[in-house]
């Protein structure tokens, strides 16, 4: 695009994560925006600061030093706009995900209707269902009293009725939030949104608009078959902030300077994620996955829609701690490439959880460390399988549908000793099926784009098409039964120099195509065994193009779920040979 | 780079806000000394709420229950103050159960707020009473040592510290428990024994100060209604020889512990404070710091996981560390007289 076109801007993103603050720089270079530096430090949200900015001025003087850029002027304030001799940025997005998870109640009509959308969009931020409140509750009106004013939640979000539908009912579900909240104190009186049947919004209002702090916004579920999360989600973030600048110091000024902008960065995330669906403009959906220490966030865009859910609970810091009562200690040892014994990991995944900003010195500790974040990533997709589109695969619903792109984030990827390491925990976390590419944001910029393109869709489209994400490879990964050693796959590999290489996959294993990064090449794949790789169905083969990751090209034809040995000597020996083969 | 802390201190001066969760009620003036476990502040939490259906229970048609009505939303009423009624000849009446608030009377029915214990404020520390926080919280401060722990299981108390532990990594085991440490606080070292926690409990000691536990406890240790403190956290870990080193040579003395969970984002962290006198007043141990060449350190993960040292250089830029990663490091001299390099990270300073 000529640089005519671009409202030449600079803009700083800033990220707060409950570890870490990062800010990061973009500016046009030869009339286009690039993404030019970032610099990182640790996040003052928590005690004894409680205030956000000593973080990012620590981590504005380390973006100072790598650039030379003065941000901070003599009176301490970020300079905006920026100024003639070069100091200062012009504009600036910002994301958060600090702070202490939501408490949210909700309370709806049906536990498969109104519930179920309700708790989808307590899912889209960074919250902690506490209690629900449903039609089918035949606690008594006091014992639904006691316990609200028990949990003390900082929102409800109220849900009940298609547009026009049940209105008695949701009435009735109404008087108990009012009574509660009515004798709640009024400093704790926690925000209600109110996202059910539109024609009850005035007498929502008058009944509940004067007790506490009441949002309105349209209905989750319109119509019975019907989910609509999208407006809500926007009133949603903007709860989001809100509380967070009551509970953060700093937050208040963060968002003067984006101009009300900051966005929670889970919503950020999803947003770029649909975004690059749009771009990639491809039959397949886009799948953004973001480790962090206080949550894994998991979005989803396929045509129009985006199904995101950010998981406090699979959080690779504090979260830590409530993880084995998601899973058994045998599922995250099973993972492991070195003989490391039980115990050991058990505690290290407690410890874990009280120094979560901690990192893994040793190779075991490291092993660990990666066996938590494949077990985070299978719980996480487990817990929105059943949003997700359908797969092509037939009787194999439990195999995610074929995505293009994977997009990965967080620092288990990014700070891994090298990318094939990021990338087999990708690989084994999600398994995922057919031809995609898998991308990581090596600088984290997701989020910090997701706000930026409220901004400067400009830079947020030209950062995107730049190499700042790096293709890690494009994977393919057959879909069939057959034992292990089987040929399953011939692979023949023309590239753009005319030669050719040819190669024969066998069940079981994970084979890397030699494809330098950015190269072009046509692949034709001849399935055998009835395999399925995602080009029409079983045993169907045919010719793609594909473009050479970081790591080339990699068939993963380790099956569907992966089988592990049993045996853990002749896992870790399995696990070794895909190790060696990836170059981990 | 900023540096977590973690106070491990033979003589300080040591304040502390305590907060009440809502707006309620003080009970101490400033100036006023207070124990551990004294009541500072109260307030109405957890109120249990009736409902009272008039036509059920004076036996009228729903539409004239509300003419019987004798009280209105805001009123105080007693145990057995008539509530509505009466009505026919038996002259039936529906009272109060208790002393209570009315809520909503109409329609029907009248819902009640019943009186109920208030939820109580203990001062968590020995110490004066410095400032009251308006009808929140109350500051307070004493002298003394300090040790913070990285795991609690949300009680408090205090009493006489007995020392079991006889060296840092000493495992505490249920035959060392007898009932001539009843209402003491016992200090061991590594628990890993569900009998260690249930005797404890049925002796009853006042707590336990532990170096480490196994995680397998944890259940029963979160349950159990006297203050568990660890120091390093889970596994077989020796405590650190600063906190050992003052714990012990306070043997005998009285102790308070505040075993509230360790929360990030409050600061809130368990706590071990050996009241003491000072010559004047102490200075306050700092919240913050940087890290700095000379500082003392404690490593808080694998390798030397517990152990203390002092850092004698910060290097430049990026470190490998023998897993692969790179990150900030320093050059630590531990006790053992080794040297390690270690990533900040893992680091935090003992002040």
């Amino acid at each position: 695009m000529p640089t005519s076109l671009i409202d030449a801007d600079s803009l700083l993103a800033i990220d707060i994560g409950s570890v870490t603050t990062r800010v990061v720089l973009f500016d046009v270079v030869d009339g286009r925006y690039r993404f030019l530096a970032s610099g990182s430090a640790v996040s003052t949200a928590n005690a004894p600061f409680n205030d956000i900015g000593e973080g990012i001025r620590n981590a504005l003087d380390r973006l100072h030093s790598v650039t030379g850029r003065k941000f901070v002027g003599k009176d301490e304030r970020l300079i905006i706009p920026s100024r003639s001799d070069g100091a200062g940025v012009d504009t600036v997005a910002a994301t958060i995900s600090a702070g202490p998870s939501l408490k949210v109640v909700l309370v709806g009509l049906l536990e498969n209707v109104s519930l179920k959308s309700v708790k989808h969009l307590a899912n889209t931020t960074y919250s902690q269902v506490v209690e629900t409140f449903g039609l089918t509750d035949y606690r008594s009106l006091e014992a639904r009293l006691d316990t609200f004013l028990r949990i003390q939640p900082d929102l409800i979000l109220v849900a009940g009725g298609t547009n026009n539908g049940a209105s008695q009912s949701v009435l009735k579900l109404l008087d108990i939030v009012g009574l509660a909240s009515y004798q709640t104190p009024q400093e704790r009186r926690p925000e209600i949104l109110y996202v059910g049947n539109q024609a009850l919004a005035k007498n929502v209002k008058r009944s509940l608009g004067r007790i506490a702090p009441l949002h309105l916004a349209s209905n989750v579920r319109p119509t019975l078959d019907v989910e609509q999360l999208d407006a809500a989600q926007v009133k949603l973030a903007d709860i989001t902030r809100t509380i967070r600048s009551r509970q953060i110091s700093g937050v208040k000024e963060l968002n003067s300077w984006t101009k009300g902008g900051l966005l929670p960065t889970a919503t950020a995330f999803g947003r770029v994620i649909r975004f690059l669906n749009k771009v990639y403009d491809s039959n397949k959906g886009v799948l953004g996955i973001d480790l962090g220490a206080s949550a894994t966030t998991i979005a989803v865009a396929y045509s129009d829609d985006l199904v995101q859910c950010v998981l406090p609970q699979f959080g690779l810091g504090d979260g830590l701690a409530t993880l084995l009562e998601h899973c058994t200690l045998g599922n995250i040892l099973r993972w492991l490439d070195l003989d490391i014994p039980k115990d050991y990991v058990r505690q290290y995944i407690y410890n874990k959880s009280l120094y979560p900003a901690s990192l893994p010195a040793t190779p075991e500790d490291l092993a660990i460390e990666q066996a938590l974040a494949r077990q985070v990533i299978q719980l996480s997709i487990k817990q929105i399988r059943g949003r997700l589109p359908e797969n092509d695969f037939g009787d194999r619903g439990d195999l995610l549908p074929a995505f293009e792109p994977i997009v990965v984030s967080g620092s288990v990827f990014t700070r891994a000793p090298n990318m094939a390491q990021g990338l087999l925990t990708v690989l084994d976390g999600l398994q995922p099926t057919g031809v995609t590419t898998v991308v990581l944001d090596q600088h984290h910029l997701s989020p910090t784009l997701g706000a930026a393109a409220a901004i400067n869709p400009i830079l947020a489209v030209q950062v995107l098409e730049s190499s700042t994400f790096l293709n890690l490879a494009t994977v393919i990964s057959p879909v069939g039964d057959a034992k292990s050693g089987t040929p399953i796959l011939r692979i023949k590999v023309i590239y753009e120099n005319g030669s050719e290489a040819s190669a024969e996959i066998k069940q079981g294993s994970l084979k890397v195509i030699q494809l330098s990064a950015g190269q072009h090449a046509q692949v034709h794949l001849q399935p055998l065994h009835r395999f399925d790789v995602g080009m029409g169905g079983p045993g169907r083969g045919g010719r793609i193009q594909v473009t050479g990751g970081a790591l080339g090209v990699v068939v993963d034809a380790r099956g569907r779920p992966i089988r592990l040995d049993k045996n853990p000597a002749n896992r870790r020996e399995m696990i070794n040979t895909w190790r060696n083969e990836l170059g981990c | 780079m900023l540096a977590s802390i973690t106070h491990i201190i033979p003589l300080t001066t040591i304040r502390r806000e305590r907060f009440l969760p809502v707006a309620g009620r003080l009970l101490v003036r400033t100036g006023q000394k207070v124990s551990t476990t004294d009541v500072v502040g109260e307030a109405k939490v957890n109120s249990e709420h009736l409902l009272l259906d008039l036509v059920r229970g004076l036996g009228v048609p729903a539409g004239k229950a509300d003419n019987f009505l004798q009280c209105k939303a805001g009123d105080r009423v007693l145990q057995d103050d008539v509530l509505a009624g009466p009505v026919g000849l038996t002259k039936r009446v529906l009272r109060a159960p208790g002393n209570a608030r009315v809520i909503v009377a109409g329609e029907g029915q009248v819902l009640l707020e019943l009186e109920s214990p208030p939820m109580e404020l203990k001062a968590g520390l020995p110490g004066t009473v410095i400032d009251l926080l308006a009808d929140r919280g109350v500051v307070i401060e004493t002298t003394g040592a300090l040790i913070q722990g990285v795991w609690g299981n949300g009680e408090i108390d205090y009493g006489l510290m007995i020392v079991l532990a006889r060296s840092p990594d000493d495992e505490l085991t249920v035959d060392r428990l007898d009932v001539s440490l009843r209402g003491s606080i016992v200090m061991g070292g590594y628990c890993q024994d569900v009998e260690v926690l249930k005797t404890a409990t049925s002796l009853p000691l006042r707590g336990l100060i532990l170096a480490s536990m196994d995680p397998s406890l944890m259940p029963i240790a979160s349950k159990i209604k006297i203050p568990v403190i660890l120091i390093e956290g889970f596994g077989n870990l020796p405590m650190n020889s600063a906190a050992y080193k003052l714990l012990s040579t306070n043997d005998q003395r009285e102790v308070s512990l505040n075993a509230e969970q360790w929360d990030r984002f409050t600061g809130v962290r368990p706590e071990i404070i050996i009241p003491l006198p000072a010559p004047g007043e102490p200075p306050l141990p700092p919240d913050a710091d940087r890290f700095s060449v000379g500082q003392q350190v404690r490593v808080v993960r694998a390798p030397h996981k517990s152990e203390i040292g002092t850092i004698i250089e910060i290097r430049v830029g990026m470190i490998p560390l023998p897993s692969g990663l790179m990150a900030p490091s320093a050059e630590i001299r531990l006790e053992s007289g080794e040297n390690a390099l270690l990533p900040l990270a893992n680091l935090e300073v003992l002040e």
